[in-house]
């Protein structure tokens, strides 16, 4: 399994005058890895994960995921990729607040064209394996936090991805609700997904990720495969 | 007071679209109202206005010129009470034939030397030149060239005259005191005088007092006092050009109207849900400024001031606008009404932008007053969690609807801010009106126009009637002036009819001839159109009762019944050569021949009375698919032997009507581009509060597509709801104006010409307000779908 799945190559990004988020960085990912992004705030993380997810455009160098050209596509040719191929998980959830959790998590799925019906049952699966089926009919609103990110978690598998993208997943929890979304990451990998997190939890990176990827001023300054304990 | 000024200036700046909208809806409507205004005002006494212009002639005098001298006739401008006379000019009366030697009604032909400055009647040049040497004439602008026909330029030909003499049409001028059908060079008109006659003198006086009846008859009376005896022939008082003239002036009223009063509540709707949107998506601005220390007062000063500097701007575009959108108009309307208006009317302008701009400054008041109660911490607060709650039974209902997620996501938007989506359905409903109502005006007098056609071809005498070919006044027959044709034969008539039945492509024909009657209660003659054959009732619409069917039975027009007191049903005795004959009103007729005073019966009804009357006119409807002009001229030779010719009846569509349908196609499109720039603002705002979950939903792979889908899909719903209220309440409209306008001519309308929509176009036009809706909304939505999703998200 040493197909490169995502690969960066020579990666600028500028934002307007200021120095650049991210400079001259190359990045080779295998499918099956779980890597942690690490690093101070403003180091680019973000940015990173932005340009893997096609939600932003490298000022220079390529990115390609799954053979596919992210730097080169358009709006809609990105939608469609990140439809098909990328999970994505937040700080700060991004549910829909007006619609229930069950049609949060159907959504991804309905973009696609999948039938009402059909998506409610994958939802339906999803939430029950990650323990908050019960709140299926309820508002965002009304979960905790860990459970917030659970649904945000199943939201971004519905249309099962090649790969989950996860920006600092518990940097809005306690302590017992970030402990419960680390096992989460660590059984998905386990299960054989590829994910890149981005956190500056050092105990998330050692606990789930196979491998660390440290950024400093938008460079890569520390690259390091990891042995997980199981 | 200069932190106020920079916040106002900064919010101007930063609320662009808003700023655009609320300027734009604002010139639109200043400059619907500076148009309406300047019509309303053009359309108020145009006749008088114009007869001031134009120097008119109070009395217009014909004498005989054997009987008096031209040196008598220039005394007589002296007479007493005569402050200002033009003449004597030479008169004749001509019948010319055209490039197919058909005839053309005759012309009274004046000489006279160009007469722009003259004291009295200032003759106005609308085309093409004054004469200026022989064989030259210009025409009076009657209506006998129909609009889409040149007068410049034909020649017609004297055939009655020695060797034949042509007149070539130089100038179509006006005279609003009509004194002549057309005008030559004075030397001319001997030549145009057939020889061993003496033709005529024209003079033209105007009197120092001629308000009333009676003092123009005592003015006629100096006149003719200070002339030989009988020298005078023939006269016309102004007042008699002045009520024929009246009428059509009033038809721009109640439609002007309308739309002022549309173009108001939308300005009031639109500019009162741009300023509380603004409100609504500055409440955390607000929080900060009233956290710095800003009054309540200061705050409402702020937005007030953010919406009256665009007003402001729009209200100074709109009189431009306004002003040069009038110009063409009131060239026409100049044109119907003979007056010379220039345009701008200051008090128009100045009242419309004031009214508009304290309306606008109202509206913003009470829109913003909410932001200066608004609690400071609420204020703060509100920007951080979205507005959540409201709306999501409809969420959950539409998410169940099996359309693609993206547009069931849509179709719950408006149900989050149901105040604003009222108002916005209000907004595409007044636009849907507009145009409902638009469009049925303009068939409605359509309808009206094709009611004057009583067939498709009219076989008549040698002479054709005045008005035809082309068009015709919109108001009252003109008398016809030329020879009186000798009466037909039962002979001729059995072979013209012949010939008319014989004919491939006739449907049926109605042979008519012009009886008259008197009626105790009524003074005058009663004019009777006295019919024979199995045609004459689809060249009429029916109001209410049914066609005659036997004689003794006849039809009639409102203004009979109104001035006799009497209904469908009723059994009148009319005199006729002395014999008395009972006849029973079955059917009420649209019908404004001879303002509608006209009896419509089966000749046989007078057959005691007047056993000989033959028709003198036949008006034949030609089957579908053929074609009038070729029927009438394959016809033409079978009938000529018979001193008939025919002639489509081409009633030509006043210019009355041309303006009011222009003007309401303009109005409308006005209420329909306000409209569509409430909705443009109403989704621009939306797209702003929506920026974060537009992001979420472009990083789950909503594609730019799927995002227009259901922005467009957010308003689809008011659009249908608009086009749903809009469209009846415009059919309302249309039917209340239009009976309203066919009241205050003093007519009943026929269905057929207040029913102008068929199922299909209703629903076109309910589904009219989709297509405002869409219109506002492609813009906003294009943008939607570009928002830079990265950046979106980052505002948390
Ligand atoms: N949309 C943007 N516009 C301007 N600057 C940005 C934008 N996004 C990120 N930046 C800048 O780029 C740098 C890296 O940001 P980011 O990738 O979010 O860092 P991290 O996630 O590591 O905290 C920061 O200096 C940030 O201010
Ligand atoms: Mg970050």
């Amino acid at each position: 399994m040493t197909v490169p799945m995502i690969e960066l190559r020579d990666v600028t990004r500028r934002y307007g005058d200021g120095p650049p988020a991210l400079r001259d960085v190359s990045l080779t990912i295998t499918a099956g890895e779980a890597v942690a992004v690490l690093g101070p705030s403003g180091s680019g993380k973000s940015t990173l994960l932005n340009l893997v997810a096609g939600l932003d455009r490298p000022t220079g160098g390529t990115v390609t995921v799954d053979g596919v050209r992210v730097d080169e596509l358009g709006e809609a040719g990105s939608a469609r990729y990140r439809r098909e191929k990328i999970g994505m998980v937040f700080q700060f959830f991004n549910l829909l607040d007006d619609l229930t959790v069950a049609d949060n998590v159907m959504l991804p799925a309905q973009l696609t064209g999948m039938a009402r019906g059909a998506a409610h049952r994958r939802a339906t699966e999803l939430l029950g394996a990650l323990g908050v089926d019960r709140h299926a009919a309820a508002y965002p609103g009304r979960l905790s936090g860990g459970e917030r990110q659970r649904v945000a978690v199943a939201r971004a598998l519905v249309n099962r991805p090649a790969l989950l993208l996860a920006d600092e997943p518990t940097g809005a929890l306690d302590t017992a609700s970030g402990e419960d979304v680390k096992e989460l990451l660590r059984q998905l990998h386990a299960d054989g997904q590829t994910i890149i997190m981005v956190t500056h939890d050092l105990s998330l990176a050692t606990s789930c990720a196979t491998r660390t990827v440290q950024l400093v001023d938008g460079r890569v300054a520390v690259d390091t495969a990891m042995e997980t304990a199981r | 007071m200069s932190a106020l000024g920079r916040v106002v200036r900064s919010g101007v700046g930063r609320r662009r679209v808003q700023t655009i909208v609320i300027g734009l809806v604002v010139m639109i409507a200043v400059s619907a109202s500076v148009l309406g205004g300047t019509l309303l005002v053009a359309s108020n006494a145009p006749f008088d206005r114009a007869f001031a212009q134009q120097n008119g002639a109070h009395l217009t005098a014909q004498f005989d010129s054997t009987r008096t001298t031209a040196e008598q006739l220039t005394v007589s401008g002296h007479a007493s009470g005569v402050s200002a006379a033009a003449g004597p000019f030479r008169t004749v009366s001509i019948s010319p034939v055209d490039d197919k030697d058909r005839p053309v009604p005759p012309l009274t032909v004046v000489g006279r030397t160009r007469p722009d400055a003259a004291a009295v009647d200032a003759v106005k040049l609308i085309e093409g030149r004054w004469a200026t040497g022989s064989g030259e004439l210009v025409v009076l602008n009657d209506g006998r060239f129909p609009p889409d026909e040149r007068a410049v330029g034909t020649v017609w030909r004297l055939p009655d005259l020695p060797g034949s003499p042509t007149l070539t049409i130089v100038g179509v001028a006006r005279s609003i005191s009509a004194t002549a059908d057309g005008w030559v060079v004075p030397e001319q008109i001997a030549g145009l005088t057939t020889p061993g006659t003496a033709g005529g003198y024209q003079m033209l006086y105007r009197f120092a007092t001629a308000d009333t009846a009676g003092q123009v008859d005592t003015g006629r009376a100096a006149v003719r006092a200070a002339l030989p005896a009988d020298a005078l022939t023939a006269s016309r008082s102004w007042l008699t050009t002045r009520e024929e003239g009246a009428g059509d002036t009033a038809l721009l009223v109640p439609f002007l109207l309308a739309f002022g009063v549309l173009g108001l509540v939308m300005s009031v709707l639109i500019i009162g849900n741009v300023i509380a949107g603004a409100v609504s998506t500055g409440t955390r601005r607000i929080g900060i400024l009233k956290a710095l220390g800003f009054t309540p007062n200061q705050v409402v000063r702020a937005y007030l001031g953010q919406a009256l500097i665009p007003a402001l701007a729009g209200a100074a575009f709109g009189v431009v606008v306004g002003n040069a959108i009038s110009l063409p108009v009131l060239a026409l309307t100049n044109d119907i009404y003979g007056t010379s208006d220039s345009g701008v009317v200051l008090w128009v302008d100045a009242g419309v932008v004031a009214g508009t701009l304290t309306l606008a400054a109202v509206t913003a008041w009470v829109a913003a007053s909410r932001a200066g109660r608004l609690r400071t911490v609420d204020a703060l607060a509100v920007g951080r969690t979205p507005t959540a709650g409201r709306g999501q039974w409809a969420a959950r209902l539409t998410a169940r609807i099996p359309l693609p997620r993206p547009v069931t996501l849509g179709l719950a938007h408006p149900f989050a801010r149901p105040v604003r989506s009222a108002a916005i359905v209000a907004a595409i409903a007044f636009g849907a009106a507009a145009v409902t109502f638009s469009f049925g005006l303009a068939a409605s007098l359509t309808e009206v126009q094709a009611t004057a056609n009583h067939g498709d071809v009219v076989v008549g005498p040698g002479t054709p009637k005045p008005g035809t070919p082309g068009g015709r006044p919109v108001k009252g027959d003109r008398v016809p002036a030329g020879p009186t044709s000798t009466p037909r034969s039962a002979k001729e008539t059995a072979a013209i009819v012949k010939a008319i039945t014989a004919q491939a492509g006739t449907s049926g024909y109605c042979g008519v001839a012009d009886a008259e009657a008197t009626m105790a209660g009524l003074s005058g003659a009663l004019p009777i159109l006295a019919t024979t054959g199995d045609g004459c009732s689809s060249g009429y619409r029916m109001v209410s009762g049914t066609w005659y069917e036997k004689p003794g039975e006849i039809v009639v027009a409102t203004p009979f019944l109104t001035a006799t007191q009497t209904r469908i049903g009723d059994t009148v005795v009319l005199t006729d050569h002395g014999t008395q004959i009972a006849v029973r009103i079955v059917g009420e007729a649209f019908n404004d021949d001879h303002d509608g005073m006209q009896l419509l019966t089966a000749a046989a009804t007078l057959a005691a009375a007047e056993p000989d009357l033959e028709p003198e006119d036949f008006y034949i409807a030609v089957k579908d698919g053929t074609d009038p002009e070729a029927y009438a001229e394959a016809l033409e030779p079978e009938i000529q032997q018979f001193d008939a010719h025919t002639s489509t009846e081409n009633v030509g569509t006043p210019e009355v009507v041309l303006v009011i349908n222009a003007l309401t196609a303009l109005l409308s499109l006005m209420l329909v581009a306000v409209a569509a720039l409430g909705v443009l603002n109403t989704v621009v705002l939306q797209t702003r509060e929506r920026v974060h979950e537009i992001g979420i939903h472009k990083a789950l792979g909503m594609a730019p597509r799927q995002t227009i889908a259901m922005v467009i899909a957010s308003v689809a719903v008011a659009g249908l709801a608009g086009g749903a209220i809009g469209t009846p309440a415009g059919v309302f409209l249309q039917r209340m104006i239009v009976t309203e306008m066919g009241r205050g001519a003093g007519y009943h309308l026929p269905a057929s010409v207040l029913d102008v929509f068929g199922p299909v176009e209703l629903v076109l036009f309910g589904l009219g307000g989709i297509v405002i809706a869409v219109l506002g909304a492609l813009l906003p939505a294009g943008w939607a779908a570009r928002t830079r999703t990265a950046s979106a998200l980052r505002t948390e």
